[in-house]
């Protein structure tokens, strides 16, 4: 436990500047995430190293950049795809690699969660079913 | 029964920059201003709706939060997961464009959302979410 101190003031300070540039990462992949973006392009917008920033990414929200980029652009793909519209190519995924069955799927069926953008389990293409929620 | 919404209650850091974003950028009108230093309680809110206001507060000053809470209450706010609002305008774009010529962190440009909305959204400068849904 930390102590009230000059030092740990400055400690605490710094620790919400650092949690707000993570956030404004986390902003900017939910703007920009349907454009060219990757780690790099985040890190060095917030001039960290890359590493350094995943790592930090990850302790205030649980995973890694990359991966809360993928789960939104396959969070998109998903919509688009029940929509029926064209254009899932915008995301820079195809829909068959977010998931073949849908979250209406046999995945969510069971109880099994698969978080959005993870691999299917199994192929287990079931296109009728989209569109039906 | 004649209950109205009255005031909610949004978070600040810094109460002059929060004002700011407010008054200068919202167009808000700031209605009372009571305390000082970071201890200030601010109303604002669209001028002609003197019924319904947005009251800026220090965070976590109950004398019940214990001091974990309350930094885990302050390290929310600087990652952006702790208070939101959800204004609304009949010009979505307009309101976007006048926005987001000020210093604002845009979350969100204007989006046609699944769920049937049309909006978009901001960071105020204590991390609030700010969404501004279109009316129609």
């Amino acid at each position: 436990m930390c102590q009230p101190s000059w030092g740990c003031a400055r400690a605490a300070a710094q620790r919400l500047r650092d949690l707000a540039v993570l956030r404004r990462v986390r902003d900017r992949i939910d703007r920009e995430y349907a454009r060219p973006l990757d780690v790099e392009a985040l890190a060095r917008g917030v001039h960290l190293p890359a590493g350094q920033l995943s790592r930090q990414f990850r302790l205030a929200y649980g995973k890694l950049p990359y991966a809360y980029l993928k789960a939104r652009r396959a969070e998109r793909a998903m919509v688009l795809r029940w929509r029926g519209e064209p254009g899932v190519a915008l995301t820079g995924r195809s829909p068959a690699a977010v998931s073949s069955s849908g979250p209406a799927g046999p995945a969510r069926a069971t109880g099994k969660r698969r978080p959005a953008g993870s691999a299917p389990a199994r192929p287990s293409a079931a296109p009728e079913r989209a569109g039906m929620r | 029964m004649d209950i109205t919404i009255h005031t909610t209650v949004l978070p600040h850091v810094d109460p002059d920059a929060s004002v700011a974003f407010y008054r200068d950028v919202l167009g808000f009108e700031v209605r009372t201003d009571v305390g000082q230093g970071k201890m200030r309680w601010i109303t604002v809110g669209p001028a002609g709706q003197p019924d319904t206001s947005i009251l800026l507060a220090p965070p976590a000053v109950d004398p019940g939060v214990t001091e974990d809470e309350r930094r885990t209450i302050l390290e929310m706010m600087a990652k952006g997961t702790y208070g939101w609002i959800l204004l609304a305008t009949r010009d979505l774009d307009g309101t976007f464009e006048r926005v987001q010529t000020g210093d604002v962190e845009v979350v969100q440009e204007p989006t046609e959302q699944p769920y049937g909305v049309r909006d978009c959204a901001f960071r105020d400068p204590a991390g609030n979410l700010v969404r501004i849904q279109e009316l129609r």
